[in-house]
């Protein structure tokens, strides 16, 4: 099986977080799930992945990630797997006043 | 002469104010918001180093919890990358909010200190960049039985002693005061007084919900406590506690603050009652003692005398450190006020902020 490569597009609001990338390629195992995308993505990014995720690794309540336009919660979570190609949309819950 | 101003920060539901003032304090310049869209349950400013550093935590709905420095008077601010407070994995906690930070003693300059939810305290010593979880409280066999106040499970008020490195004392909502006489080895319940008349038992040996607690560095074994419902005092650094809420309307409320340089002039902002949190017959009245709670006074003068329907939140009433000290309160309506004569008379500041959550005031030298 052949690796996967997917990118995680991010909202304007955090791209200082990953030094202003707007994308950003990541290149994973087959086989290999959002959770995993997110751990390669902490260990470049970890101003990033703080604000996605909590220091026990839960995902923020208010951040969704949809995958190939999927809200990755109807999927599997953090256990979504990623077919090769996959675009991970990170998107802020619109709540609040 | 270096040129002496007056900083003012303002934590709201949405963001940071900051105000600087000549030492008159008769007009404020006002930035803001800073960190726009965050909770700031927490500000301080640290002036125990040449350049003051501002320390807010603050927390977004969406992406969490931190805490961001500035060493240019909120011109710009820093966070670390990795996350500057967190609870480590083996606790299965996830930081909520920061609810307090508090410089550590004189001598100490890197030495700070994070109050958290859940009930965690955290210690600095890089001066509030980077913290580490104090064990010793974490693990206290008590920690499963406190309980989580309206507003959550807390540490909110954190009291390095200021000569002694070895004492700190905390307070939560709920669970009490806990003292530590060992740098924070061992801690143990500090409410020998204090009421809990929402339990079985209303003199338990922890499980209070204190609001607050002010404690003046000149005499630091003399303590001010605004319990949920009871004003206690303590001449030993909190061993005992007796009551000082008689002359006042309520002995419910939120804050407390000491005067900087007279310990025994004390500061707090009454409520009905629990069950009705609003200002007495809708009276904006700060309430002062001079004589350690014997006796009070209200100060009205500036202040609303009717249709004061907001609330005073517990980090929302603070004393500046100037010679004749200014004394600072913000309302959950949005509305700071200032008094530059000890309280005897009030001026309104600004108006129309978010619900305002922090208020810290200190003299500062550039």
């Amino acid at each position: 099986m052949s690796p996967v490569r997917v990118t995680v597009l991010l909202p304007g609001v955090l791209r200082p977080a990953a030094g202003g990338a707007s994308r950003l390629d990541l290149d994973l195992p087959a086989g290999a799930t959002l959770g995993a995308a997110l751990d390669l993505l902490a260990a470049d990014h970890p101003a990033l992945d703080r604000r996605l995720r909590t220091e026990q690794g839960t995902l923020r309540r208010y951040v969704n990630f949809y995958v190939n336009g999927e809200e990755c919660r109807r999927l599997g979570g953090p256990d979504t797997q990623l077919p090769s190609g996959a675009e991970i949309q990170v998107i802020p819950s619109v709540a609040g006043g | 002469m270096p040129e002496e101003q007056v900083l003012l920060a303002v934590g709201t539901r949405k963001g940071l104010w900051l105000a600087t003032s000549e030492h008159d304090r008769a007009d404020w310049t006002w930035s803001g918001p800073h960190h726009a869209m965050t909770e700031v349950y927490a500000v301080a400013v640290d002036t125990r180093r040449g350049t003051p550093r501002l320390l807010a935590g603050v927390a977004s709905e969406h992406f969490g919890p931190s805490v961001a420095t500035s060493d240019d008077l909120g011109a710009s601010w820093q966070e670390p990358d990795h996350a500057p407070v967190a609870f480590p994995a083996d606790t299965g906690a996830e930081l909520q909010r920061v609810w307090q930070l508090a410089a550590g003693p004189a001598d100490q300059p890197e030495v700070v200190y994070a109050g958290t939810q859940p009930s965690a305290l955290f210690r600095s010593t890089d001066g509030g960049r980077t913290y580490d979880m104090v064990r010793g409280l974490w693990d206290h066999p008590h920690r499963e039985q406190w309980g989580a106040g309206y507003g959550g499970q807390a540490v909110h008020t954190i009291l390095p002693h200021p000569t002694d490195r070895e004492r700190v004392t905390v307070a939560m909502s709920t669970g009490g005061v806990y003292r530590t006489e060992d740098g924070g080895t061992n801690w143990a319940p500090s409410n020998s007084g204090i009421k809990a008349y929402f339990l079985p038992d209303p003199d338990p040996e922890f499980g209070q919900c204190v609001h607050k607690i002010a404690q003046n560095p000149a005499d630091p074994d003399r303590m001010f406590l605004q319990n949920h419902h009871g004003v206690y005092r303590s001449e030993d650094g909190g061993a005992h506690w007796i009551s000082i809420a008689e002359g006042l309307p309520s002995d419910f409320g939120f804050p407390i603050a000491v005067h900087p340089h007279r310990p025994e002039v004390v500061y707090g902002f009454p409520l009905t009652a629990d069950s009705n949190r609003f200002p007495p017959e809708g009276a904006c009245r700060v309430f002062r003692s001079e004589d350690s709670g014997a006796h009070w006074t209200a100060l009205t003068k500036g202040l609303p005398q009717e249709n004061f329907w907001t609330t005073v939140l517990r980090d929302a009433l603070c004393v500046d450190d100037a010679s004749v000290p200014g004394v600072y309160f913000g309302s959950r309506s949005g509305e700071v006020y200032a008094s530059r004569d000890e309280g005897a008379s009030w001026q309104r500041i600004i108006e129309h902020l978010p619900d305002v959550l922090s208020v810290r005031a200190a003299v500062i030298r550039r």
